[in-house]
C-alpha cells in the first residue's frame, strides 16, 4: 500500500521532471554567484527598460525590490490592510461577545472596555496581518492558481532554490531579443546562461490547479495529514502526561471509591442541617398527625393545577399505583401491590395525609420529597381527589 | 576593500554656543524656580535628572549591547553613545541637590508621618534615608567604573588596534548587562516610585528600562544621521544603515508601551486600591488628557511614523522621529514624576521649561566637550570596516 503511494509519487514527479519541452521560448534566465552581482543585474536590467523580468534568490535579499525598480512593494499595504481588519475585527468581537451575545459581570467590570480586550486586539492584529501577508502574497504575487511554470522544474530553479541567485527575462517582454539579452547577461558576468522553453502542459493546461490528479494528491494528503493528527494528538499523546488534556487528574471521581475516608465513599455528604437554596425541608417528617391537623392545600382547583397533578401523576404515581389509583401498577409484581386508592380510608383522608404520605414516604412507599416540587405534589393531590371523585361518580353527576 | 577615514570635520563651533546659551538659561531659570518656589523646583529638577539618567545610562547600556551581540552596523556610530555616556559623570555632581531636597520630595523623609503610618513603618528598612544614599552612591559607582572601562578600552583602541580590547569589553557588558537592569530598577523605584510611598508595581523597573532605551537610541539615532549627513564622521555610509536605528527605535518603543500597558492592564483588571490610587491621580483633572496625550506621543504616532519600511531608510524622518521619541521620553517622565507635585491637575510652566533647557544644555556640551578631545569614529575597532560595508543582506 505505502510502497503503492511512494511508486505513485516518485512517478508522477519523474513524468514532469522529464516532460519535453516544446520549442517556444518562454524566457531566458541567468546565473550570478554573488549577492551583489544579483544586486547589480537587476539595477541594470531594470535600468535597460525591461518590464517582465523577475529575480530568485535562496533567501531574502534586502533592497532587491528596489534595485529591480519597483517603487510600492505590495506586501507591505497588504499586511497593514490585514492588520487594521484584524484590529477593528477583534474589537467588535470582544464589544459583541461581552455586550452583546453574553454578557456577564465579570468582578464588577464594565461589559465593554479597552483593557481587557487589548491583548485578542493585539492577536487578530497579528493573526489577520500573517494571513494578509501569506494569501496576499500567493494569490496576488505568485498567481497562485497558476502552479505549473515554465520555470519549475529546470536545472535554473534548482540552483537559485539552494546557493545561486538568477534572473529571467520573460520573450513577452516588448523589448525582449534573445541575442541581446543573453549577450546583456554574458555582459554582467552570469555564470550560466540558459533558455527555458515552455512544457507542452503550460500552453494547454490553462489552470492546472484543477488538474484532477492535483485535486486528489490535495485531499490524499489532506486526509492523511489529519487522520495522522488525529492519531497521535487523541490516541498516542494522549496516553502521556502533558498531553492527556487533563484526562488524569489527582481528584476523586464521582461514586468512586477512596481510602481517604473512614467510609471509603469519595463522595462526602453535607453537614447535617445543611438547607439546599430554595429548598424548604418537610416540617413533619415523620409526624402524620400534625401533617394531617395543620396542612391544607394551598392551591386553587383550576384546570392548570389538575393537568400539573395529571402530568405528575402519571409519571411519578402511575407506575406502582396504576393511571386510575386502582393499584394495578406496571410493576407486574416486582414490588409490594399498592392497596386501591379508593378504599374508603384514602377517601376519608383529608389532604393533608395524601401529601403526607407523599412526601413521608409509608412503609414500603419511598419519600417523593427529593424528585418532586412542594407545588406539584400539591398538585397532586388534587389529582387523586379527581380520580376519587370519577371513580365514586352517582348516576346524578351524569348530564341529564 | 576598504573605505579610506577621511580626517573627520570638526563639529561647527554652534554646538559648543548652543550648548553653553542653553546651559545659561537653564541655569538662570532653574535658579529662579528655586528662588520662588524650592518644593516645586525640586520635583522640576528631579525630572531633569531622571531624563539626563535616562540619556547618559542608557547610552552606555547600547554600548554594551554592542559588545554583547557583536554588532557591526553600529560600530562607525559608536562614540555617540560613548560621549553620551559621559554625562554619567556629571550626575555625580548633579545629584547632589537632590539630597538636600529628600524632604520636599519623598513623603516617607517625614519620620512623624512614617511614626503614624503602618505601610510606611513596614517599609522603613528598604525606605530610609542612609540606605537611600548608600543605594544612590553606590550605584552611581556602578555606572562610573563601567563608564571607565568602556571608554578606557575603547580609547586604547584607537592607538592600538588591538583586538583584544574589544574581547575585554565583551566581557565587560555581560557583566554591565545585569547590573544596568539591576541599577536602572533601583534608580527607578528609589527615586520614582517612591515618590508615591504607599505605591507599588512590580513592573516599574522595567518600564523605567524600556523608556531609557527609547531615550537613549533615539538621541544616538539624532547625532549619528545629523553628523553622517553634515559628513562630520570623515566617512558618509548610505541611508541603508538608518535601517537600524529605526528598526530599534520602532522596537525599543514598542517594547516600552508594552510594558506600560501591561503595568496598567495588571492594576485595572485587579482593582485593588491599594494599586490603582497612582493611576487614578493621572486620570483625574486635566491630567487625565495628559495621560491621554502620552498614549498618542509615545506610541500611535511614533508606531505609524516608524512601520513602513521606507520611514526607517529616510533620514529626515528618522531625524524628526528621534526627536520626537526624546520628546516622548521627557514626556514620560513628566507624567511619572509631577502629579505627585501637581496634585490638582496638569501644570507645566517656566519653572519646569527651565529644567529641560538645563538638560539639553548640559547634553550639548558634555557631547562638544567629548567630540573635541576624543576620535568621533573608533578608529582602531576592529569591526569598524565591516560596520562601513554593513549590508542588511
Ligand atoms: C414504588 C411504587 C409506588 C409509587 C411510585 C407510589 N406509591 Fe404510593 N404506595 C405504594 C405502596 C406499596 C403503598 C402501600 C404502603 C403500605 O403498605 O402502607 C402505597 C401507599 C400509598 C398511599 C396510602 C394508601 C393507604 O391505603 O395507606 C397513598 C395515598 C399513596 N401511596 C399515594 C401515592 C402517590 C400520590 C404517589 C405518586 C407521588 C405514589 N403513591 C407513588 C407504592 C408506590
Amino acid at each position: 500500500m505505502i510502497k503503492k503511494i511512494v511508486n505513485f509519487f516518485r512517478e508522477y514527479n519523474s513524468r514532469n521532471d522529464e516532460e519535453r519541452r516544446t520549442d517556444r521560448l518562454y524566457a531566458v534566465s541567468a546565473i550570478f554567484d554573488t549577492p551583489n552581482e544579483i544586486m547589480a543585474a537587476a539595477s541594470e536590467v531594470s535600468g535597460r527598460g525591461y518590464k517582465k523580468f523577475d529575480a530568485y534568490t535562496p533567501y531574502p535579499v534586502h533592497r532587491l525590490d528596489q534595485a529591480m525598480g519597483i517603487k510600492y512593494p505590495l506586501v507591505g499595504p497588504i499586511a497593514f490592510t490585514g492588520g487594521i481588519t484584524g484590529l477593528f475585527l477583534a474589537l467588535l468581537m470582544m464589544w459583541w461577545m461581552g455586550s452583546k451575545d453574553y454578557p456577564n459581570i465579570i468582578g464588577g467590570k464594565p461589559f465593554f472596555s479597552l483593557p481587557p480586550s487589548i491583548p485578542i486586539t493585539f492577536e487578530g492584529t497579528i493573526l489577520l496581518t500573517g494571513f494578509a501577508t501569506v494569501v496576499g502574497m500567493l494569490i496576488l504575487l505568485n498567481k497562485l492558481p497558476k502552479i505549473n511554470s515554465p520555470i519549475s522544474d529546470t536545472e535554473f530553479m534548482k540552483r537559485v532554490s539552494s546557493d545561486k541567485f538568477g534572473i529571467v527575462i520573460a520573450a513577452d517582454d516588448r523589448m525582449f531579443s534573445e541575442t541581446q539579452v543573453t549577450e546583456l547577461f554574458r555582459s554582467l558576468g552570469a555564470s550560466r546562461i540558459e533558455n527555458i522553453y515552455y512544457k507542452p502542459s503550460n500552453l494547454t493546461d490553462k489552470t492546472p490547479i484543477f488538474n484532477r490528479k492535483f485535486i486528489m494528491t490535495l485531499i490524499g494528503v489532506a486526509a492523511i495529514a489529519a487522520i495522522v493528527t488525529y492519531f497521535t494528538l487523541n490516541i498516542v499523546l494522549y496516553q502521556v502526561v502533558p498531553f492527556d488534556w487533563m484526562w488524569k487528574q489527582a481528584r476523586i471521581n464521582a461514586q468512586s471509591e477512596s481510602l481517604f475516608f473512614a467510609n471509603k465513599s469519595g463522595m462526602r455528604e453535607p453537614v447535617a442541617g445543611t438547607v439546599a437554596r430554595g429548598f424548604m425541608p418537610y416540617e413533619y417528617k415523620g409526624l402524620p398527625d400534625s401533617a394531617v391537623r395543620l396542612l391544607a392545600n394551598p392551591l386553587p382547583v383550576s384546570k392548570n393545577v389538575i393537568e400539573k397533578g395529571q402530568e405528575k401523576y402519571n409519571i411519578y404515581c402511575s407506575p406502582c399505583h396504576g393511571y386510575f389509583g386502582d393499584g394495578d401498577g406496571r410493576l407486574n409484581d416486582q414490588f409490594p401491590k399498592p392497596p386501591s386508592l379508593h378504599n374508603s380510608k384514602v377517601l376519608n383522608w383529608k389532604d393533608g395525609n395524601i401529601y403526607h404520605v407523599i412526601t413521608n414516604g409509608q412503609n414500603v412507599m419511598p419519600s417523593y420529597e427529593g424528585q418532586i416540587s412542594r407545588d406539584d405534589r400539591w398538585a397532586i393531590v388534587h389529582y387523586v381527589r379527581v380520580l376519587q371523585r370519577a371513580k365514586n361518580a352517582k348516576d346524578q353527576d351524569l348530564p341529564k | 576593500m576598504m573605505m579610506e577615514l577621511t580626517t573627520p570635520k570638526k563639529l561647527p563651533a554652534s554646538v559648543g554656543k548652543w550648548g553653553m546659551i542653553l546651559t545659561a538659561v537653564g541655569v538662570i531659570m532653574g535658579g529662579a524656580a528655586f528662588a520662588v518656589d524650592p518644593h516645586r523646583a525640586f520635583f522640576g529638577y528631579l525630572w531633569m535628572y531622571m531624563f539626563l539618567v535616562s540619556i547618559g545610562v542608557g547610552s552606555l547600556a547600547l554600548v554594551a549591547l554592542e559588545y554583547l551581540v557583536g554588532a557591526n552596523w553600529s560600530t562607525p556610530f559608536r562614540r555617540v553613545p560613548e560621549f553620551l555616556a559621559g554625562i554619567i559623570l556629571l550626575l555625580v555632581i548633579l545629584v547632589i541637590p537632590l539630597l538636600f531636597g529628600m524632604h520636599d520630595l519623598f513623603h516617607w523623609t517625614h519620620a512623624e508621618a512614617v511614626a503614624e503610618d503602618p505601610i510606611l513603618k513596614s517599609k522603613e528598612p528598604y525606605l530610609n534615608t542612609t540606605f537611600f544614599i548608600a543605594r544612590t552612591g553606590v550605584i552611581l559607582l556602578i555606572w562610573l567604573i563601567f563608564y571607565y572601562l568602556f571608554t578606557r578600552n575603547s580609547r586604547k583602541q584607537d592607538i592600538s588596534k588591538d583586538p583584544a580590547l574589544t574581547a575585554s569589553s565583551i566581557k565587560y557588558s555581560a557583566i554591565f548587562a545585569i547590573l544596568f537592569i539591576l541599577t536602572i530598577s533601583f534608580t527607578a523605584i528609589d527615586w520614582m516610585m517612591s515618590l508615591e510611598p504607599h505605591w507599588f508595581s512590580t513592573m516599574f523597573g522595567v518600564y523605567y528600562f524600556a523608556g531609557t532605551l527609547v531615550a537613549a537610541i533615539s538621541i544616538s539615532a539624532f547625532i549619528s544621521v545629523s553628523l553622517n549627513e553634515g559628513g562630520f564622521f570623515g566617512f558618509k555610509v548610505d541611508d541603508e544603515k538608518y535601517y537600524s536605528f529605526g528598526t530599534l527605535m520602532f522596537a525599543f518603543n514598542v517594547f516600552w508601551t508594552y510594558i506600560g500597558f501591561s503595568q496598567y492592564m495588571l492594576i485595572w483588571y485587579a482593582d485593588i486600591p491599594e494599586e490603582t490610587f497612582w493611576f487614578m491621580n493621572r486620570m483625574e483633572g486635566s491630567w487625565v488628557y495628559f495621560s491621554i496625550g502620552l498614549l498618542f506621543v509615545h506610541f500611535i504616532i511614533p508606531f505609524l511614523m516608524l512601520l513602513p519600511r521606507s520611514s526607517k531608510v529616510n533620514p529626515n524622518l528618522i531625524l524628526y522621529m528621534s526627536a520626537w521619541l526624546i520628546y516622548a521620553h521627557a514626556y514620560d517622565l513628566y507624567w511619572i514624576i509631577m502629579p505627585t507635585y501637581f496634585k490638582d491637575g496638569f501644570v507645566f510652566s517656566w519653572n519646569e521649561l527651565g529644567f529641560l533647557v538645563l538638560a539639553f544644555g548640559i547634553i550639548a556640551l558634555v557631547f562638544n566637550y567629548m567630540a573635541s578631545r576624543f576620535n568621533i569614529v573608533p578608529v582602531g575597532d576592529p569591526k569598524l570596516q565591516r560596520g562601513l560595508y554593513f549590508h542588511l543582506n
